[in-house]
């Protein structure tokens, strides 16, 4: 394959913009995944995804951007699942289980009542990033710099509240508003990857960059900094694949990202590189 | 209150929905002081703690801790030393790392984790043996050695309190005996201490003072008066026999099914 044939994805505007918001979409969820895989809330980010489908219909719907409709249904979700998760009777998994899928459910049902269903559907599941306009593109990197910013404010109280909240409250640390905060950085972070990789494979891209750094590092920050370069090399690769091999972005993404995870899973055991958790 | 009064607790009284964990409870711990809290299986133990450490609101009666309620004090003053099993030791963190989060109350995020905290976590470190471990990954630790983590971090903190949840239950002696020195150290230097334990022998040589609980304050005093009194030898007696006392049947039974109440 020649030069020019390698480089040629890059001579589309429309693929320019999908590279950079690849970029960005992989940095940033795989930053949070740190949190959602040692946290446990790889379950919270799937319900979270589907809910906000609600939000993304009634704005397409109304001819309104999707990114807002998506945002405030998803934002909102977060909080009530940290509400719950405090104060329920009820079990988190059952809430999500029976809320999340309800509010997809109405998506889909608002969705299938226009001419254009099926077409469209396949894209809010899957992901278009090809379509990303330029205005969208300054969204996920506003977006972005706004969670990245937060990330550097509360690091160490969310540090400390991932590992042992309970001491952290004890000495001070307001658990619970940290996990608001991280909630809600949730809630926008999946909002910016639904045009990427859509709302079925986004719990993939919070969770699997994450879970193949855990394997290969014993340290928080390390970790963290794997993740977002497992996560950037996953979404730009899959991306460029995917070009090559005329199959859906976000399928090649996450397929990417799996084999990176299965490729850290062999390393770790065939040890050549070593896990140092020593 | 009095100004040598670290806490305060007056008819203290925890409640989760219809279930009392803890009855009108008046306890006084001083500065300089180290209150051993014994006690079976669901007496109470961790909630008193709890309750000190502002992590459960009464459900009535007084408390005040360290002149105030618990949450309204500044963040780093009271340390609470939980049980191991509290966390998930797989977390990707060296020893150094958690020891470290004891300065964190302190540290507000745009100031850096400067030399002064590193001297404080490397201080803590060498008061619990485990300097040559700082770099070691927790999940490879011993239970001694994880306990030990929890009580240096507690110190890199630098409190005005120290909470201890049973931290003698599963270590090895050698821990044990660390342990011991290092609280009646930070007594000598005017800390208060409030320490559960499970384990009756040897009670006089690490503290002060000995509140027997079993849900209600059933005896408090020095450890030698204490353990004149019948209840103490109870609680040994069956300590020794069966592992922990129990004569209601069905308020063990209440114990058992609430998961708040960790025996």
């Amino acid at each position: 394959m020649s030069f020019d044939a390698l480089v040629e994805p890059f001579h589309y505007a429309f693929m320019q913009r999908a590279f950079v918001a690849a970029l960005a979409v992989g940095i940033l969820c795989s930053t949070m995944g740190t949190y959602v895989v040692l946290r446990r809330l790889s379950f919270i980010g799937d319900g979270i995804a589907h809910a906000s489908f609600a939000g993304i219909v009634i704005a397409y719907l109304r001819g309104a951007n999707f990114y807002i409709g998506a945002a405030v249904v998803a934002v909102v979700t977060a909080l009530g699942i940290g509400f719950v998760s405090r104060r329920g009777r009820i079990s988190l998994d059952t809430t999500i289980g029976v809320l999340f899928t309800g509010m997809f459910a109405l998506g889909v049902f608002l969705m299938s009542r226009q001419r254009s269903y099926a077409v469209d559907l396949q894209s809010f599941l899957f992901g278009d990033i090809l379509s990303v306009q330029p205005q969208d593109l300054w969204l996920i990197l506003g977006l972005s710099a706004i969670v990245a910013a937060t990330v550097v404010a509360v690091f160490r109280g969310l540090l400390y509240t991932s590992f042992d909240p309970v001491v952290a409250q004890a000495s001070g640390i307001d658990a619970p508003v940290y996990e608001y905060v991280l909630l809600v950085m949730l809630a926008l972070t999946i909002v910016v990857a639904l045009q990427a990789v859509g709302i079925v494979l986004v719990a993939a891209l919070l969770v699997t960059p994450a879970a193949a750094a855990y394997q290969l590092t014993s340290r928080f920050a390390p970790m963290m900094a794997l993740a977002a370069l497992f996560g950037a090399f996953s979404t730009v690769g899959g991306l460029y694949l995917s070009y090559y091999l005329r199959a859906s972005s976000g399928a090649t993404i996450v397929l990417l990202a799996t084999l990176t995870f299965f490729v850290a899973v062999g390393s770790k055991y065939s040890g050549r590189l070593s896990a140092r958790r020593s | 209150m009095s100004s040598s009064e670290a806490v305060a607790a007056r008819d203290l009284t925890v409640r989760y929905d219809d279930f009392t964990a803890l009855a009108d409870a008046t306890v006084t711990v001083h500065f300089g002081e180290a209150l051993g809290v014994v006690g079976p299986n669901g007496s109470g133990k961790s909630t008193l703690l709890k309750a000190f450490a502002g992590l459960l609101t009464p459900s009535s009666g007084e408390l005040s801790v360290l002149g105030t309620q618990p949450h309204r004090l500044p963040p780093g003053s009271i340390a609470y030393v939980p049980q191991i099993e509290a966390v998930d030791w797989s977390f990707p963190a060296t020893v150094w790392d958690v020891v470290a989060m004891g300065r964190f109350p302190r540290l507000p995020f745009w100031r850096r984790f400067g030399a002064q905290d590193r001297v404080v976590v490397g201080r803590a470190l060498e008061a619990v043996k485990m300097e040559s471990l700082a770099k070691r990954h927790i999940a490879h630790l011993s239970g001694g050695q994880q306990q030990r983590v929890f009580v240096a971090r507690a110190i890199a903190q630098e409190p005005r309190l120290l909470l201890l949840d049973e931290p003698t239950t599963g270590v090895d002696a050698a821990t044990e005996e660390a342990l011991r020195q290092l609280v009646r150290e930070l007594v000598a230097g005017g800390m208060p201490v409030v320490m559960t334990t499970h384990d009756l022998e040897r009670v006089d040589e690490w503290f002060d003072r000995l509140l027997v609980l079993d849900r209600r304050v059933l005896a408090v005093g020095k450890p030698d008066e204490v353990a004149a009194s019948g209840i103490y030898a109870a609680i040994r007696e069956h300590t020794h026999t069966h592992g922990h006392l129990r004569t209601d049947h069905e308020a063990h039974e209440a114990h058992a099914t609430h998961p708040e109440v960790r025996p």
